[in-house]
């Protein structure tokens, strides 16, 4: 085994280097075929169409109808392998695309991410994977189900395993969605499906074992994807190709920058027509609904004075144009004049992008400081408890290589986590020295690109008619900064394209894990072992393939209803995740007198503590539920619901466990036999 | 199945293990980010310091936790004799 294990390690690396020869080679083809004046919308389908096709090439090769090979990819993936498999499968559209969006709109605070969502593999690497590892067996809820006997914990832990991981998989399929409707031209709807079966043709045929093999493909091509850009940019603004390790020079100009804007008149006085509108706008809200006649009235009568007094055609044909767009009943109104408050927000001064926690006073800074302790705990937490992520631990070939593999892990999704603050720096100090200040009539290329895209990327109007572009009069959505990195630094088309394939990968990749992880937990958990024991393991792959179709297509189905904000529904999935199984595993590990009907009471407490905070406050589910809103604890978040449920778990947990009997024989030893990767007459708990 | 007192050593050397490198991970997570204000006055190499742990300096940390823990248990699992079959 030793031997083959060895063999089959250097083969991989043989083929994995080929391929992203092969991949850079494609790049450089399509980009001498750029210049050769190939229209650039075959250049985006061409890289659509290549990364799937090579996608689905790989999940048709490692068909499997053995149960092991299924489940846990034969338990014979490299560490290093299973690192790189683990970054694509961990690292979404939400990271790919939107986290440099989010550090450049939120400055510091962004950064809870940042740190959460890299911290959390601690928690994997010390409390979780050596010990799952040993265990051995399919799925988290195998864990549950052996550790506390019955099979009422490990139906909590399917239960709990669907709604993380769906909640999480809409997001994924949204982003499947954007891209290819952005890329291909098709409607967002057809999009989604169109995804759909990109997403399926990595599973469907090879479960566990073809995901891991796409896995590592995809993080090979969104690695490249994003590195480029963001290099070649650091080269233009400070000569180093390292942008990650000078980009600190740049913050400082940025923050410079951000003072001068902050003093600037041209600025001030935008920021100021902004807090005027607002403030007229909630004028006439408070007027309603007389005030919509009024305002009304006071239009048709400008037309007929104008009309009256003969004034020039055009000042008349203005007035008409006005009354026009005037809301046509008193709920319209309501509704634009709403939105016409909001402009309130943009009367403040550039965000300070360096300063942690910016606030009008103490309080709301420690209040920005204690969400942003929530948001790193909920994610951490999360991070050591979203079976999509553990089960890939179960798939390394010993307890030893599930240790190197989370290093491994960590290290690939460590490239991309250090280098999206540095993009969003960069990217920022772009649009404050060269966006901003420059005449309307001389705006960069890419600038007037994006705009006739999305209005809501980007869009600039010259709010006082100076003629200039002031920083107050941007709007940016998070998203464009990945997006038109490579426009921004100067790159042809082909590196766009090349972009738009990673951030396809990254939501890919992630949306496969999810989906085989819903799948699994009920053909495996919920079919064999409750319903089924008896089926034989070509029933159990069937049951398992056509769960895998159904769920899919529940979730794209529920995807093309466009439910929500993208990253809340990921940091809710994180939440629920952390209440729910966190306690339950981490305890069955290292505390022995942990009891089943402990654990099933305190992961029912956590979930039930996180699922209830986020239900009365955030706004999309109160409305969605009816529930009644309740003051925020302590001014937290929804996103942070975990910050309650995770100690409300481990709290009952502990109470139940010591007045409920203690474990019975059986149950100690298999503690003590996870706890040790070999044991002399050890028992044997891997699954078959 | 009985362990014997080299099996309690091992295990007990691991918690300790666990509980200082989670300690470390406590710091350069939750403390920074508490003093995180008074920290963003001092300048490290252009950045705030506190900017600078958040986006970079803390991750850091945490990948060489996660690479010491796993080359100080293949030490422990031999140490100990629970060390599995060779591998490659």
């Amino acid at each position: 085994m030793a031997v083959t294990q060895k063999s089959f390690t250097q083969q991989l690396k043989k083929y994995y280097s080929f391929y992203t020869g092969g991949f850079v080679a494609f790049v450089v083809l399509l980009a001498i075929a750029e210049q050769m004046g190939v229209p650039i919308k075959w250049i985006g389908y061409a890289f659509l169409l290549f990364t799937v096709v090579l996608y689905a090439g790989i999940g048709i090769m490692s068909r499997t109808l053995e149960v092991s090979e299924y489940y846990v990819a034969g338990r014979r993936v490299p560490a290093l392998f299973n690192g790189m498999a683990t970054g694509a499968d961990w690292m979404s559209a939400a990271s790919f695309i939107g986290m440099a969006g989010t550090l450049y709109l939120s400055g510091f605070d962004g950064l809870a991410f940042i740190m959460g969502w890299t911290g959390g593999y601690v928690l994997v690497a010390l409390l979780l994977a050596p010990y799952l590892r040993k265990f051995g067996q399919f799925t988290i809820p195998d864990f549950l189900g052996a550790r506390y006997g019955g099979n009422l914990p490990r139906i909590i832990g399917i239960i709990a395993a669907i709604i993380a991981s769906f909640t999480y998989v809409v997001a994924q399929i949204y982003g499947v969605g954007l891209i290819t409707s952005r890329f291909t031209g098709l409607e967002f709807g057809i999009g989604v499906f169109v995804g759909l079966a990109g997403i399926l043709v990595c599973s469907f045929l090879g479960g566990m074992k073809a995901v891991t093999w796409t896995q590592v493909a995809q993080y090979i091509i969104l690695i490249i994807a994003y590195m480029i850009p963001v290099v070649w940019l650091s080269v233009k603004h400070t000569g180093v190709p390292v942008p990650q390790l000078v980009y600190g020079t740049v913050l400082e100009k940025v923050t410079e920058r951000e003072k001068v804007l902050t003093a600037d008149k041209g600025e001030q006085e935008v920021r100021t027509i902004f807090a005027d509108r607002s403030k007229a706008a909630d004028e006439k809200l408070k007027g309603l609904p007389a005030s919509y006649q009024a305002g009304k009235d006071e239009l048709s009568k400008k037309v007929e004075d104008l009309k009256a007094a003969s004034a020039p055609p055009a000042d008349i044909d203005a007035a008409e144009k006005a009354l026009k767009a005037y809301p046509a009943d008193a709920d319209a109104a309501k509704k634009a004049w709403t939105a016409e408050k909001g402009l309130a927000a943009r009367a403040n001064p550039p965000r300070p992008h360096a300063t942690p926690f910016p606030g009008k006073d103490e309080k709301a800074r420690d209040t920005a400081r204690l969400n942003f302790i929530g948001i790193v705990f909920c994610m951490m937490i999360g991070t050591a408890s979203l079976p999509h992520i553990l089960m890939r631990y179960y798939t390394t070939p010993s307890v030893q290589e599930a240790r190197v593999s989370v290093f491994w892990s960590l290290f690939f999704i460590f490239l991309l986590y250090f280098t999206a603050p540095a993009l969003a720096v960069l990217a920022k100090y772009d649009v404050y020295t060269l966006v901003v200040g420059s005449k309307f009539s001389e705006l960069p290329a890419w600038v007037n690109a994006w705009q006739a895209v999305d209005k809501s990327l980007l869009s600039i109007t010259d709010i006082n008619k100076d003629g200039i572009v002031q920083l107050a009069e941007i709007v940016i959505g998070g998203d464009l900064i990945v997006l038109a990195t490579p426009e921004i630094a100067g790159l042809p088309y082909v590196i766009s394209g090349m972009v738009a394939a990673g951030g396809l990968a990254a939501a890919l990749s992630t949306a496969d894990g999810l989906l085989l992880t819903m799948a699994n937990a009920l053909s495996h958990d919920l079919y064999y072992k409750i319903i089924n024991p008896k089926a034989s393991p070509a029933v159990r792959i069937t049951v398992s393939k056509v769960l895998l179709l159904g769920v899919a297509i529940v979730a794209a189905y529920v995807t093309s209803l466009k439910p929500g904000n993208i990253l809340f529904l990921v940091g809710a999935a994180f939440s629920i995740a952390a209440s729910a199984f966190f306690p339950a595993l981490v305890l069955g590990v290292f505390w022995k007198r942990t009891s089943k009907i402990g654990a099933v009471v305190g992961m029912l407490t956590g979930l039930g503590v996180c699922l209830y905070y986020m239900v009365h406050t955030y706004p999309v589910f109160i409305q969605w539920f009816g529930t009644t809103p309740i003051q925020k604890w302590f001014g937290l978040e929804p996103i942070s619901a975990g910050m309650f449920g995770v100690p409300a778990g481990f709290l009952a947990m502990v109470i139940v466990s010591l007045i409920t009997p203690a474990p019975d024989q059986a149950t100690q030893e298999l503690v003590d036999h996870v706890r040790y990767p070999n044991l002399e007459g050890d028992i044997d708990t891997t699954a078959t | 199945m009985k362990l014997t007192q080299t099996h309690v050593d091992y295990w007990n050397k691991n918690l300790r293990l666990t509980a200082v490198l989670l300690a470390i991970w406590f710091v350069a997570t939750f403390v920074v980010i508490w003093f995180a204000r008074p920290l963003a006055e001092i300048k490290f190499f252009g950045w705030p310091f506190s900017f600078y742990m958040a986006a970079q300096g803390s991750l850091i940390v945490y990948v060489a936790i996660i690479g010491y823990y796993a080359i100080a248990m293949r030490k422990n699992d031999r140490d100990h004799g629970v060390h599995e079959g060779e591998e490659d």
